[in-house]
């Protein structure tokens, strides 16, 4: 369906591309410049070519890094959009009910990242925490400081509990679009639970789906702030993700130049998942019917 | 004057309008007939201004207006969903448009006033539309439409969502409304019952392409071309494949079809004779007509009168008959056909020749 | 199969109905015959759609049983209760093939898988979707998928009834002849109970043997279509079913005369006196306009030429008054109405006179 068409209607547009190419597109081409430069200060800078590129493909700190990533995103994926569906699923229709869940469910939304990292440090201690508390009292040795286990289930746990509902609300915004006359012809075919769910809600919530996957995978392989406040990228290495490493070549070490390409593959990597995630997912079943 | 010339609109590989040329004049009901699909929405979409044909030019009273955006032209468009403000009152809701052009407030209060008993909204202009029944919602959206005296009123299926008697009310009332203004009125519709119920002009679409338009009872009558007069028949249109010979129109099985007048001087060949349900008899109309035989698919009854189904030679007929007739399903009967009555139609499908018409018009 | 009984069934939607008009149903005793074809006829609100759902199922009437035969059904959910049936806008699964969307009924009722075979191939060629079985049904037109909702109905062969919720709503007026005459001949070839629900009388007369029309949550009346044509029993049938509806005038009718006005119309059959509140009710075919000085005189205020035949818009005494006029006829400047004797009806408080004395 072709749209209207007004010219006028660019000008409108102008100050948001203005705003882009300040937040967006200068920085980037300020990080491809430094990505193909050396400096050593003082604002001298030599020509690197793909230097710090090749140098980062092959480095063992970027590979594990990005191994930690592609498994966390995995992970994160795994269960969030398996337990929204299932929250979705369970939340009620109508009555006062729906109210009380949709707030409870945009709670976590609502709490700065950073906030969240401090509420999980502090509640998963074990000298004050009370999850921390509680665990090591029934016998479970649970230390996040010292268990890389441990650390990556407050990382995940964390995750969870924060953008679970995200996928939620985006699925139940999915499910209550889905016309009665669906179910009723289900009931009457003698459908299952299960069979609702497999032929009409799971096809009638794809699009939503691709949309909270996205959302899901660009998040969490990007992660940085929570795992930056509870652990602080340990112990070890073991949650150190590309985004903390990072930081620390370029803030900590000032490697700009090794830091900028770094960040270059980041960015193409993230870029790449999510086309692929993209055209997977539209492709299955894409012909809709069209309107004249 | 709205004139079309040599539309075309392609959207990708598909093409939606294959050139349309179509003046609509000042102060008329126009009718745009056709199946789903037929292009009638495309067709609007262009009349209105959301869309730019291809090729071809859209003008208004002489002047080109492709590319005068839509909120620069003086359109109003009616949908099939009831569209209108959800939280405005009924009265808010005819009076939009008015606020919009900046009328005073007591030449807003007169013209929704007038449109309001126009269309029967008098006693609800103070509720909300949801408050109000599908037809009362309709006839809303329809008085928005009118006070904004717009030059062009486009009606997509206004009245597919209504109940059967609630559509018939409001047909009866619109003539009157499309009546008395300078006002072009587009009216899309699938159904030919509407068509002939509201009257003015009516263009028939098949496939994207407009096959005739006029007067819509001459249309009906005097269709150009088969496409044309099986768009415009409700129950479908009969027909029975014939050659032309020396003596006569030939059926496949050896009937003698004696040509009518203006048929009579049609050269030998091949050609298709079509006749509405009504022109298919049960009893002889007559010395002349001609008796076929055919089985009984199926019949049904209105009440008034009975709709016959029948299979000949391959052909699915409908016949309709006054009464109720109890005919057994699967059998044998015969049929008559009136040779006065039947549109003979060349091998292109144009029309070849027409019956005359009966009474004084 | 077995006949379907509504044992004083009422419904309403709010938990605690306390006025009348707080129900969507009011009381209801009605029998559907096994292997009929049944209309429910009436404009939207008039609690039709509800009926339908009480049958099948998805709704549990606050008041009254279901008996299918002598069973009772009244709180067992769709899935226990042997319905099909087929909605205004159609149902398919998207991401099946035709193919599996028709044995998605049997398949959930375990049918063996050969079994599903050969039903759902005579399904396909029956509603003459063959060649696209292993299509995907969504990118399908409207008519081929209502085809679908339908068909995945018939498949069973243990329905009791289908259901039809306005099918046709979606569907272009050609094929709406050819699916209207698909469904009848399929229920010749199966014999199931047929229930169409619809506001389209030309749907349910065509469609249904038997007719029930339905208004402000009540049967009005239940009756054959020629019953309904002929002999409506309230004037709200009258107006409902023909286009235009029964003209319906204020008489003071004596014995076997009807005055309206000044002017006498002659009735068949004597009524004695019924008094005030009195109305003649005719349909517009069975009034034919004539030269002035044969009939009552009318005024012609308008003629509507809709093809076959022409609506003749009269006023009779101040009274509206609409005849059908054939396309032949001629129409006089200067006209009269002629009343069918045995046509025409009267009512009293909108209720059906049965004449004393014939």
């Amino acid at each position: 369906m072709d749209k209207p068409w007004n010219n006028k209607a660019w000008f409108l547009v102008l100050p948001v591309v203005v705003l882009v190419a300040f937040s967006a597109v200068i920085p980037l081409m300020t990080v491809v410049n430094y990505s193909v430069q050396d400096t050593f200060g003082q604002n001298v800078f030599f020509w690197a070519g793909t230097d710090w590129y090749e140098q980062t493909l092959a480095s063992e700190r970027f590979r594990d890094a990005l191994v930690r990533n592609l498994v966390f995103s995995f992970l994160i994926l795994a269960i969030e959009v398996p337990l929204g569906i299932a929250v979705a699923l369970a939340m009620p229709r109508k009555g006062w009910g729906v109210s009380v869940c949709l707030v409870l469910m945009a709670l976590p939304l609502l709490i700065p990242w950073n906030v969240v990292g401090t509420i999980w440090q502090v509640f998963g201690r074990i000298d004050i925490g009370l999850l921390g508390r509680v665990l090591a009292d029934i016998g479970i040795d649970y230390n996040y400081t010292q268990e890389p286990i441990a650390a990556w289930a407050t990382v995940i746990v964390m995750d969870v509990w924060h953008w679970t509902s995200l996928v939620v609300l985006l699925c139940y915004a999915g499910l209550v679009s889905i016309p009665d006359a669906y179910y009723q012809a289900a009931r009457i075919d003698g459908a299952s639970r299960w069979a609702v769910f497999r032929y009409i809600q799971l096809p009638k919530l794809k699009h939503v789906l691709l949309i909270a996957i996205l959302l899901r995978f660009m998040d969490s392989f990007m992660i940085y702030t929570e795992p930056f406040v509870v652990t602080g990228g340990g112990p070890g290495n073991s949650t150190t993700f590309l985004s903390i490493d990072l930081v620390k070549m370029a803030i900590g070490q000032f490697d700009l130049g090794p830091a900028a390409a770094m960040s270059i593959v980041y960015f193409l990597i993230v870029l790449a998942l999510s086309y692929v995630f993209y055209t997977v997912m539209t492709k299955t079943g894409a012909d809709r019917p069209g309107g004249r | 004057m709205l004139e079309l010339r040599d539309v075309i609109k392609e959207v990708g590989q598909e093409t939606h309008i294959r050139g349309v040329s179509l003046a609509l004049e000042r102060g008329g009901l126009n009718v745009l007939l056709g199946p789903t699909r037929s292009g009638k929405t495309s067709l609007m979409r262009l009349m209105a201004g959301l869309d730019r044909p291809t090729s071809g030019d859209v003008l208004m009273d002489g002047k080109s207006i492709v590319g005068v955006p839509v909120q620069k032209r003086n359109v109003a468009m009616v949908y099939q969903q009831f569209i209108n403000y959800p939280t405005l009152t009924v009265f808010e809701n005819i009076a939009s448009p008015l606020r919009v052009a900046g009328h005073d407030r007591k030449t807003i209060r007169s013209e929704v006033e007038k449109a309001a008993a126009l269309l029967q909204l008098e006693p609800y202009l103070d509720r909300t539309p949801l408050e109000l029944s599908g037809g009362q919602q309709q006839r809303t959206a329809l008085a928005r439409a009118l006070v904004k005296n717009a030059e062009l009123v486009l009606l997509d299926e206004p009245l597919a969502n209504l109940d059967y008697k609630l559509r018939e009310e409001l047909r009866a009332e619109l003539p009157k409304v499309f009546a008395e203004s300078g006002t072009i009125f587009v009216y899309a519709t699938t159904e030919p019952t509407e068509a002939l119920l509201l009257g003015g002009n009516t263009a028939t679409l098949a496939e994207g392409k407009v096959t005739q338009f006029g007067p819509t009872i001459e249309v009906f009558n005097r269709p150009d071309d088969l496409v044309t007069a099986r768009t415009f028949s409700d129950p479908p249109l009969n027909t029975l494949p014939v050659s032309k010979k020396p003596e006569g129109f030939v059926t496949t099985d050896g009937t003698v079809i004696a040509p009518d007048r203006e048929a009579a001087g049609l050269p030998q060949g091949e050609y298709v004779l079509a006749f509405r349900p009504h022109h298919l008899f049960l009893e002889a109309p007559g010395p002349a007509a001609v008796a076929l035989r055919a089985s009984v698919a199926i019949s049904e009854i209105t009440g008034s009168e009975s709709f016959i189904h029948v299979d000949h030679a391959g052909e699915r007929w409908v016949a309709l008959a006054h009464g109720v007739r109890g005919i057994e399903v699967d059998s044998e009967i015969t049929v008559f056909l009136d040779p006065e009555r039947l549109f003979v139609f060349d091998r292109n499908g144009d029309i070849a020749a027409s019956p005359a018409l009966r009474h004084a018009a | 199969m077995a006949r379907i009984v509504l044992d004083g069934i009422a419904h309403s939607y709010l938990s605690e109905p306390r006025r009348p008009a707080d129900w969507a149903l009011k009381e209801i005793n009605h029998t559907w015959e096994d292997g009929h074809a049944y209309a429910l006829l009436g404009p939207s609100g008039c609690g039709k759609t509800t009926l339908l759902n009480l049958i099948s199922g998805l709704l549990t009437p606050t008041k009254g049983r279901i008996l299918f035969g002598e069973e009772d059904m009244t709180g067992l959910p769709p899935e226990a209760r042997n319905i099909a049936q087929v909605f205004q806008f159609p149902v398919v699964y998207d991401t099946m093939s035709v193919f599996d969307n028709l044995a998605f009924p049997l398949r959930n009722r375990r049918v063996p898988e050969a079994e599903v075979k050969t039903r759902v191939a005579e399904m396909l060629d029956i509603i003459g979707l063959k060649d696209k079985a292993r299509r995907k049904a969504a990118g399908l037109s409207a008519d081929e998928k209502q085809k679908i909702s339908l068909g995945r109905g018939l498949v069973r062969s243990d329905v009791a009834a289908i259901l039809f919720d306005e099918p046709l709503t979606v569907i272009d007026p050609h094929l709406k002849w050819v699916l209207r005459s698909q469904l009848k001949h399929l229920h010749r070839r199966f014999g199931f109970t047929m229930i169409y629900v619809t506001h389209d009388q030309t749907e349910a007369l065509t469609f249904a043997d038997k007719v029930v029309v339905m208004y402000e949550g009540e049967v009005v009346q239940f009756g054959t279509p020629a019953e309904l044509f002929e002999r409506p029993r309230h004037t709200f049938v009258g107006y409902f079913i023909g286009s235009p509806g029964m003209n319906v005038l204020p008489a003071k009718v004596d014995g076997a005369e009807a005055m309206v006005g000044s002017h006498r119309i002659a009735l068949e059959g004597s009524y004695g006196r019924p008094g005030n509140g009195a109305e003649i009710g005719v349909r517009p075919e069975f009034v034919r306009i004539a030269p002035a000085g044969e009939g009552v005189p009318v005024q012609i205020r308008g003629v509507e030429d809709v093809g076959r035949y022409r609506i003749v818009r009269t006023l009779l005494a101040g009274h509206e008054l609409n005849a059908i006029a054939g396309e032949d006829e001629a129409l006089p400047a200067e006209a009269s109405a002629l009343f069918d004797p045995g046509h025409v009806n009267v009512y009293v408080n909108s209720h059906l006179v049965e004449p004393e004395a014939r």
